[in-house]
């Protein structure tokens, strides 16, 4: 099985080099987009295979000059496969659908490297390999992000990212030089050996969380995910959210459960816990607040993975506590939500992605009244917007209930600061779960319901052919994950016991349990009691009905009828994104997200109109253009000073320089 | 071969008189003295180069010995004393750093150079160990004077003064090929000529061989 993964990453490589040649023609690019799509399928079946038979060591042939690389399938990172494959075979499937001609190379090659980046970095067994796979996809998706780069808002997003890619890359760097086992050896079992202890072990963490973290979207690091996410293609876009974040996870899950050893205090788990409470309110709310569809799903991948940060971090408290049972419930919520987030996610963007290519936008304000349009895409978005907004029966609702479960037990840690930590942690998560519902409720409501708010939305066409079919697989398989948690978690027992040393939860095909004793989730139960209850509604309506249903026109809500000109109605009567997200924007956007409004009235007399601006930035964007390009501007002009230097000094420099340096060496001698 | 045989003693000796000349450089203030004992130095090296050709058996260092002498104590020193004379250059040289303080600094440099080498070659021959801290000595001490004199000319001493470390530590050294010698001092040869074309410039073109007066006519910043 890791063979054959390990010839799908080159199989992917060999895909990106053919890239410029196929893209001359459509077919070419739909052979590109339908090996893409192939490779998820496999990605799916490797990472099941590695779930089921037993971890296996790869060394390649080649690799750095110091030694071969090494690849490695154990369950944990055949479980993330998942997810990855998930993501993958949709988007693949959706570019598929959006191929119409010859593509622009520079849009196509980088593709099947950021997928097989992401693969190697899941089947990476030495620290040179996993820092290769994890740049190669961090600089592809730059080049993806950077694709439509007449833009000056892509461009700024584009050199952010870069930014934050390459501060990432040498934080891990760091790390894994902080974290070298014996003899400065990197492959994964001399680090294992050499597990960290103390400072040394909360510096590596803070050095991952830096690294892995900021590509993860963690908050205070997550500024440039809104921007990113939205900037690339689609089907990138649906990848870099569903996927990438994953990957960037699955970076965490392996230093702090793996390679830094069993026997970690308690406390490793607050920061992640702390980091994944803040990253999902913040991205749950700006999610309520920003007005363009696809920023919108990037600040919800903020919030779910702050609450898979959680899980990790809980599970990671649970374990060093010596609770391997809880660690495992923890750990199961965190797992179950990296692949749910990666069906509904991509499906979202996916979503976001036809509505753009159909109705031509991606601000809310100028879409409306698609369902009657796109039917299949509403529908679809419905089922993945219902997951995002934790209902059940649906995928989203089994892992974030798990989830709760685990905060909820968290005082068995016998810590009084841990406890009443997690307390507070339990009710922000269970406020961005809140404020992510609320967020989906708008996206939905505002994309697809009401009536059109532009002539473009009312003329909206929806594709058929493989990007149908790329909404209708993850729409199927977040019912699925939804309604079969019990399996999922049995065939996520080996990274489970990887993870907490523990089997998985109680669970089987019907329920999931949390504790033996505790509380119990019976999926299809819940499902089968809302369709019957969905069901009397309906039958109650009908009977009580008159017969013959007569269509009228779309209430006005009292306002009088729009002029001629204005055929779709008048649009300030209906709700705008800004106007929807104004109570939260009120309540928490002022302290949180530094929310302002003023209201700008003309004198008496004066026959201009009354303005009223509202809007919001969020303070870690600001903390991080503001005094980081003075710090950087004022050490180039310290530097820029050499420049002015005379010929004596120039050579004095050098000259202390060298004796600087033969001091060192005495001294290093003589120690 | 260690200390108190002659092979040994006559060739530290030589070595430590190149390294004293080096000091004499560094406290010279007038500038026919200075070339002086360039020419000095460049005749011990050679007698150095020649007497290790000697007692290592290698008569491609009385080749090393004959140019160093031609070139380093005869050539370039007439070359300087000539320029000096058609220049009309002021006798007395200008320091950045006190006599006293460049004194006390090329101590510390030698106590340096003393410190770094003889722990990192230990193992080597006695007389190569020595050797090399003389000769990064000589090194160290030319880079000192090329940055505590202001004058063009005894900047381009010290960078010759420079290269003759260079080659005490290449004929201190057994088996040390000819061609790297060779190839050093042609190398230096010709940016003294590049420096001695340069010096004319700034004469013709400032009236002086002050390199401060160059920092004046950069083309940019002031």
């Amino acid at each position: 099985m890791l063979t054959m993964l390990a010839l799908l990453a080159g199989a992917l490589l060999a895909l990106a080099a053919a890239a410029p040649l196929l893209a001359r023609s459509a077919a070419g690019s739909r052979a590109l987009q339908a090996g893409t799509a192939g490779a998820g399928l496999l990605m799916l079946a490797g990472g099941v295979g590695g779930l089921i038979g037993a971890p296996a060591t790869l060394t390649l042939p080649f690799g750095p000059p110091w030694g071969p690389a090494r690849l490695a399938l154990d369950p944990l990172s055949a479980w993330f496969l998942l997810p990855v494959g998930v993501a993958t075979l949709s988007a693949g499937l959706f570019a598929l659908g959006g191929v119409h001609g010859p593509e622009a190379p520079r849009r196509l090659a980088p593709w099947p490297v950021f997928l097989a980046g992401m693969l190697v970095t899941l089947l990476a067994a030495d620290g040179f390999t996993l820092l290769l796979g994890f740049e190669a996809m961090s600089l592809a998706s730059w080049a993806l992000v950077a694709h439509d780069h007449a833009q000056a808002e892509n461009r700024r997003a584009a050199r952010l990212y870069l930014g934050f890619a390459g501060m990432g890359g040498l934080a891990l760097a760091l790390a894994l030089g902080l974290s070298g086992g014996a003899g400065g050896a990197l492959d994964f079992a001399a680090l294992r050996a050499a597990p960290p202890e103390g400072l040394r072990a909360a510096a590596i963490l803070a050095l991952v969380l830096a690294g892995a973290g900021s590509k993860a979207g963690l908050a205070p690091l997550h500024v440039w995910l809104p921007l990113a996410h939205p900037a690339a293609p689609s089907h990138v876009s649906a990848v870099m959210s569903g996927a990438m974040t994953k990957v960037a996870l699955y970076v965490v899950a392996r230093f702090v459960f793996d390679l830094m050893g069993p026997a970690q205090p308690v406390w490793m788990g607050a920061p992640l816990i702390a980091l994944g409470a803040a990253s999902a309110v913040i991205g749950a709310l700006r999610a309520n607040l920003e007005e363009d569809g696809k920023t919108l799903l990037a600040c919800s991948t903020i919030e779910n993975v702050g609450l898979i940060a959680i899980g990790l971090g809980l599970a990671l408290a649970f374990r060093g506590a010596d609770l391997p049972a809880l660690a495992a419930v923890a750990a199961a919520a965190a797992l179950l939500h990296a692949l749910n987030h990666a069906a509904f996610k991509s499906l979202l963007f996916l979503a976001a992605g036809e509505v753009l290519h159909g109705a031509g936008s991606r601000r809310l304000d100028r879409l409306g009244g698609l369902i009657h349009r796109m039917p299949v895409t509403a529908w679809a978005a419905l089922v993945a917007v219902g997951a995002a907004a934790a209902l059940p029966p649906l995928s989203g609702f089994a892992s974030e209930w798990l989830l709760l479960q685990a905060l909820l037990a968290a005082w068995r840690v016998g810590d009084l600061a841990f406890q009443i930590g997690a307390a507070a942690a339990t009710a922000l998560a269970a406020l961005a779960t809140a404020l992510a519902a609320a967020a989906m409720v708008r996206f939905w409501g505002l994309v697809f319901l009401g009536r059109p708010r532009t002539p473009r939305a009312a003329g909206a066409e929806e594709t058929g052919g493989a990007a149908r079919a790329a909404l209708l697989v993850p729409a199927a398989l977040t019912i699925a994950f939804g309604l079969l948690p019990g399996p999922l978690l049995d065939l996520a027992e080996p990274a489970l016991r990887l993870i907490a040393g523990a089997p998985a939860p109680r669970s089987g095909l019907l329920l999931v349990g949390a504790a033996e004793g505790g509380a119990r989730y019976w999926p299809i139960l819940v499902a089968l009691l809302l369709a019957g209850a969905t069901a009397l509604v309906l039958w109650q309506v009908r009977r009580r009905a008159p017969a013959g249903v007569a269509r009228g026109p779309a209430w006005d809500c009292g306002f009088i009828a729009p002029p001629s000109h204005l055929p779709f109605g008048d649009p300030a009567t209906q709700p705008s994104a800004a106007g929807f997200g104004q109570p939260l924007r009120r309540m928490l956007g002022t302290s949180l997200l530094a929310a302002r409004e003023q209201v700008t009235m003309p004198a008496p007399g004066d026959p201009r109109a009354a303005r009223i601006e509202a809007g919001f930035h969020d303070p870690a964007l600001a903390a991080l253009e503001g005094p980081l390009p003075r710090w950087r501007d004022a050490v180039a002009a310290q530097a820029e000073r050499l420049r002015d230097l005379s010929i004596r000094q120039c050579l004095g420099l050098s000259f202390g320089a060298v004796v600087l340096m033969l001091a060192l060496l005495a001294w290093m001698e003589a120690r | 071969m260690s200390f108190g045989q002659l092979p040994y003693d006559v060739a530290h000796l030589l070595a430590g008189a190149v390294l004293l000349l080096s000091f004499v450089l560094l406290y010279q203030r007038r500038i026919g003295a200075v070339i002086s004992a360039f020419a000095t130095q460049g005749t011990l090296l050679a007698l150095a180069a020649a007497w290790q050709g000697h007692i290592q058996g290698a008569p491609g260092l009385y080749v090393t010995a004959l140019l160093a002498f031609v070139a380093k104590g005869v050539l370039i020193p007439i070359a300087l004393h000539a320029i000096v004379r058609r220049l009309d250059l002021h006798r007395t040289v200008e320091t950045a750093l006190g006599i006293g303080p460049s004194l006390v600094a090329g101590v510390a440099l030698v106590a340096l150079s003393i410190l770094v080498v003889l722990p990192a070659t230990e193992g080597a021959r006695a007389l190569a160990r020595e050797d090399l801290a003389i000769a990064l000595s000589v090194v160290l001490l030319g880079m000192l004077m090329m940055i505590t004199r202001r004058n063009a000319l005894s900047q381009v001493i010290g960078l010759l003064s420079l290269e003759n470390g260079l080659i005490l530590a290449a004929v201190g050294v057994a088996g040390m090929p000819l061609v790297v010698e060779l190839s050093t001092a042609a190398l230096v040869l010709m940016v003294a000529v590049v420096a001695g074309v340069f010096a004319f410039q700034i004469r013709e073109r400032f009236d002086t061989l002050d390199t401060r007066s160059l920092e004046e006519h950069r083309g940019e910043g002031r």
